[in-house]
């Protein structure tokens, strides 16, 4: 008996650490940062250092909320101006991602078994160079003077270079090239694993195979186009490194505004609210979707 | 079951599907099918029954249009439907897992072939409704597949290839995810339903008592090829081959050679005993044939029987009881091994034998079938 139970302690122990680690590090990294952030967010800069949220001065703890930042915010239509850009930049992101990444995953998920590793692969390349690189690359070919304009004019198609730089041109076109993996990767996941029959069962039923895409395929693939967009318009809603290198002044984006507030203004309160503004942004619409969906998967 | 009056009138009835010599080859060398023809009358039960790999699933999937003949046509109604694509044919299939629209609720799924059809819409909520209620299904019309039963999703997935009233109803495997005794309830379940529609079907199975049941007339399929087609009693009680026996049921086969060849009988004689088999065969004196005998057609005892035909002698080496009957394995003189199956028909186990006991085995004659081939 007093064998069995210290058999099972350790178990639990173990058991602990397994699961433990995850929370460790979610607390650490994730959950702990965020209440500092939210904490700055609530605080006052005084001339180089923040304000102390909980005063002891009087001998007992005295709170004081700053909401400052955040009513500035509300007034300021800079800021309501750059959220709305970012998440319109982000969507028009996510929606090309969707159309061109589909057809890819669909045509990888097709394609005969033993091609698909290597399909993959093609996927996954672009990722053993570095992103910040890749960013700089395009910049060079883009660029008035770039590659792209230098071979068009060379060959007598254009006169003047294309302005294809510091645009939402070139600004989508990094965003698109960057998270389109991310996109690809869950819908393929998602429809390699789709089951045949389902198809055979509804070309048996009348339907067309091009009817059959729409009616079953694209439905049954639902989570992973919505993995997909999710892994993509997160990211893509704070981008900071693209709209810095290829977006120009002319493209707003919130990842560059928090920059500026952080490193240009060094007003750490309001770089912090615009920061927990734009995590509320993303995350309450995202929870009201998963209770929607998790509802519908009971399907009462 | 209900086969009997069926094969009485088919003989005034049309031909509805007509296969002619149609082979399937994969990747150029593998014949899944070899040069099968076969016609199914208008409202007959069809079963295609084999082993895994005969090519009975191939030649179905042929029929529904998921494949294409190598060579051969296939024609419904006197119309060539070889090269038709399976969204325009006639023809619904039950699917094997049955492949049950995940995404749409019960009610969808079984609207799911009327709506490609342009149907209008009260038409189709008309006809949806009779189709659940066939299947006693209408309180779960908004559930979705996975929130049913094995037995219910079986029961969607016919109505739902029934709906569109097809000219044909392909079965796959129609009762083969379902567990034992669920399986003998819905196959009565099954067939009242597509009796009730009056619809043609042709199934696929590799379970025989299924095939029985529910068929007005089987094919058994190896290799590619049909081995024998029939009303199951036929296919039962006079198969044309070894393979065909052996596949049907339990048997035992003596090997043995034709002794006297008269029009009213012939006599087999067999290392074991000789067969005295009391009508005529094709055949000729000393010929090789094998004499097929099922156990159920033996009789065991202790006494030894009178006559010099039908009866061979051995020692009991196993008794294996199923409740309604009792199978006894009697090893005979020349080291054979055949099986006699006994009616419990009384609660004390009736002929008394037991594990080393010596016992006769008798049968009369017109038990046995004596196979050429």
């Amino acid at each position: 008996m007093a064998k069995t139970s210290s058999f099972f302690t350790s178990l639990s122990a173990g058991r602990l650490a397994v699961i433990g680690v995850p929370y460790f590090w979610f607390l650490l990294l994730a959950a702990i940062p965020l209440l500092i952030v939210l904490k700055i967010s609530l605080s006052e800069m005084e001339s180089t250092s923040i304000s102390n949220m909980i005063d002891w001065s009087h001998g007992w703890p005295r709170l004081t909320l700053n909401f400052a930042s955040y009513q500035f915010l509300a007034t300021d239509s800079l800021y309501i101006k750059t959220y709305i850009s970012s998440i319109k930049y982000a969507l028009i992101t996510t929606l090309l991602c969707l159309a061109i990444g589909y057809p890819f995953a669909y045509y990888m998920a097709r394609s005969p078994k033993h091609m698909q590793p290597t399909l993959l692969m093609l996927i996954m390349l672009p990722f053993w160079t570095s992103f910040l690189l890749r960013i700089y690359a395009w910049k060079t070919l883009l660029v008035s003077n770039g590659v792209i304009n230098n071979i068009l004019i060379s060959m007598h198609i254009i006169d003047t270079p294309i302005e294809m730089m510091n645009n939402s041109f070139s600004l989508l076109l990094g965003m698109v090239y960057s998270y389109l993996p991310f996109m690809i990767l869950p819908l393929y996941a998602n429809l390699s694993k789709m089951d045949m029959r389902y198809l055979e069962a509804a070309s048996d039923l009348g339907t067309s195979p091009f009817k059959a895409f729409w009616l079953i395929t694209v439905p049954l693939s639902k989570a992973g186009i919505i993995a997909g967009s999710m892994l993509v318009f997160i990211p893509a809603v704070g981008e900071y490194v693209i709209p810095e290198l290829l977006g120009g002044s002319s493209t707003l984006m919130i990842g560059r505004v928090l920059w500026d507030e952080f490193f240009s203004n060094n007003d750490w309160p309001m770089a912090s609210a615009v920061a927990v503004v734009m995590i509320l942004l993303i995350l309450v619409p995202m929870g009201i979707y998963n209770k929607a969906q998790a509802e519908q998967m009971e399907g009462k | 079951m209900a086969t009997a009056p069926k094969e009485t009138n088919k003989a005034a009835q049309e031909v509805l599907l007509r296969v002619e010599n149609v082979t399937k080859i994969y990747d150029g060398t593998v014949k899944a099918v070899d040069d099968v023809s076969l016609t199914v009358m208008k409202g007959e039960i069809f079963a295609l029954l084999g082993g895994s790999g005969c090519g009975k699933s191939t030649l179905l999937r042929m029929m529904a249009g998921f494949e294409t003949p190598t060579k051969g046509k296939i024609f419904l109604a006197n119309q060539d439907i070889t090269n038709l694509p399976p969204f325009q044919r006639p023809i619904n299939m039950m699917f094997q897992s049955y492949a049950l629209f995940p995404h749409l609720s019960v009610w969808e799924n079984v609207a799911f072939g009327l709506k490609r059809d342009g149907m209008p819409k009260d038409e189709i909520a008309d006809r949806v409704e009779k189709m659940l209620s066939l299947a006693q299904l209408n309180k779960y019309a908004k559930r979705k597949p996975h929130q049913l039963s094995g037995g219910q999703q079986q029961r969607v997935a016919l109505v739902r290839s029934l709906a569109k009233r097809p000219q044909l109803l392909l079965l796959d495997e129609p009762l083969g995810a379902l567990d034992k005794k669920l399986r003998e309830t819905t196959q009565l379940e099954l067939v009242n339903i597509i009796e009730e529609v009056g619809v043609t079907c042709v199934l696929v199975t590799h379970d025989q008592e299924e095939a029985m049941t529910m068929a007005s007339r089987i094919a058994v399929m190896s290799e590619g090829y049909f081995l024998q087609v029939g009303a199951p009693d036929a296919v039962y009680e006079m198969p044309n081959s070894r393979k065909v026996a052996d596949f049907i049921g339990n048997v035992n086969i003596f090997e043995g050679k034709i002794e006297e060849d008269e029009p009213d009988h012939v006599t087999v004689r067999c290392p074991e005993c000789v067969h005295y088999v009391g009508h005529g065969v094709s055949g000729h004196p000393g010929m090789d044939v094998g004499v097929a005998l099922r156990p159920e057609k033996i009789m065991l005892s202790k006494d030894k029987p009178n006559g010099d035909y039908n009866w061979c002698a051995g020692e009991v080496i196993e008794i294996v009881y199923f409740g309604a009957h009792t199978t006894y394995h009697l090893k005979l003189d020349s080291g054979k091994v055949i099986k006699a199956q006994e009616l419990n028909n009384t609660r004390d186990l009736s002929c008394g034998l037991t594990w080393g006991d010596r016992a006769y085995a008798s049968w009369n004659n017109l038990a046995m079938v004596v196979l050429t081939q």
